[in-house]
């Protein structure tokens, strides 16, 4: 009883959250970007299509205002911590690209409200390879990268 | 109950979440070494956390995030108490949500 109420609750919030999402999203472009998990975007073997698909540009510029904090050689490739902070005015989404992986696009955060343009995760790598990141801010897109090296790999067996 | 482990702290005005979401992640490329069959793909989608009911930040991920899923991002704006909910729902149509309330930090506000 309490679980079925629980499902329903849960349900309705994914929904209202989606919702929400695309109403945002409306105003700062006719793509629902984030809206729902992009699959032509993440299963993309290839960074520009998968931009394109997820932004709807693959042209950015280089930006210093990027910050990616990340080990500079990952013992381990399954888990390495990734954190990105920008100071680029009207900063909307924030793309975590690994260069080589099989499907590049690792994750996109969508920002909202009162939230600070900063991420921190942790990700898996196949092999030594750029980590991107790709921000939205205003009309344009912008990226920084940083070079890991990968001691042993984050794919296979 | 869910997997979700959240931490909220406020300090002066900006609140850091850090949440642990248990998962396997699953790339679907990997082959179980006993059997030699390929392990299927099984990681979150998508996360969206809360503050007040009002959407911060949604995620989109794919299975390149480790499992046991790291987050932290941070917001404008808390105040101790307030409600932070963190959902997930992964390509296998499984979700789980967890709700905690934003701890005052050591650092007191300067205002």
């Amino acid at each position: 009883m309490i679980d079925a109420m629980r499902r329903r609750l849960l349900k309705g919030s994914l929904l209202a959250g989606s919702a929400g999402i695309a109403a945002d999203v409306g105003l700062l472009s006719s793509r629902q970007v984030l809206a729902s998990w992009n699959q032509t975007a993440f299963q993309s073997q290839n960074v520009p299509t998968a931009l394109t698909s997820l932004l709807g540009s693959e042209t950015t510029e280089t930006s210093d205002q990027i910050r990616i904090k990340a080990p500079d050689i990952a013992a381990d490739g399954t888990v390495f911590s990734v954190t990105v902070e920008t100071d680029l005015d009207g900063m909307t989404v924030i793309a975590i690209i690994a260069s080589k992986n099989q499907t590049p696009l690792i994750a996109a955060f969508a920002f909202h409200g009162s939230a600070i343009p900063f991420v921190s995760t942790r990700i898996k790598m196949a092999e030594t390879a750029d980590v991107v990141a790709v921000v939205k801010a205003g009309d344009r897109l912008y990226q920084n990268s940083k070079r890991i090296k990968v001691a042993s790999s984050g794919c296979g067996g | 109950m869910s997997d979700i482990k959240i931490r909220a702290t406020l300090n002066g005005d900006e609140t850091t979440v850090k949440c642990l979401m248990s998962h396997p992640m699953e790339s679907g490329l990997r082959q179980d070494s006993n059997t030699g069959k390929i392990i299927p793909a099984h990681f979150i989608e998508e996360v969206i956390c809360k503050v007040n009911n009002e959407i911060v930040m949604t995620a989109s991920w794919s299975s390149g995030v480790s499992a046991n899923p790291y987050l932290s991002f941070k917001f404008r704006g808390g105040a101790a108490g307030d409600p932070i909910t963190v959902t997930w729902k992964d390509n296998q149509g499984n979700t789980q949500s967890e709700t905690d309330q934003i701890k005052a930090g050591s650092r007191r506000s300067q205002i």
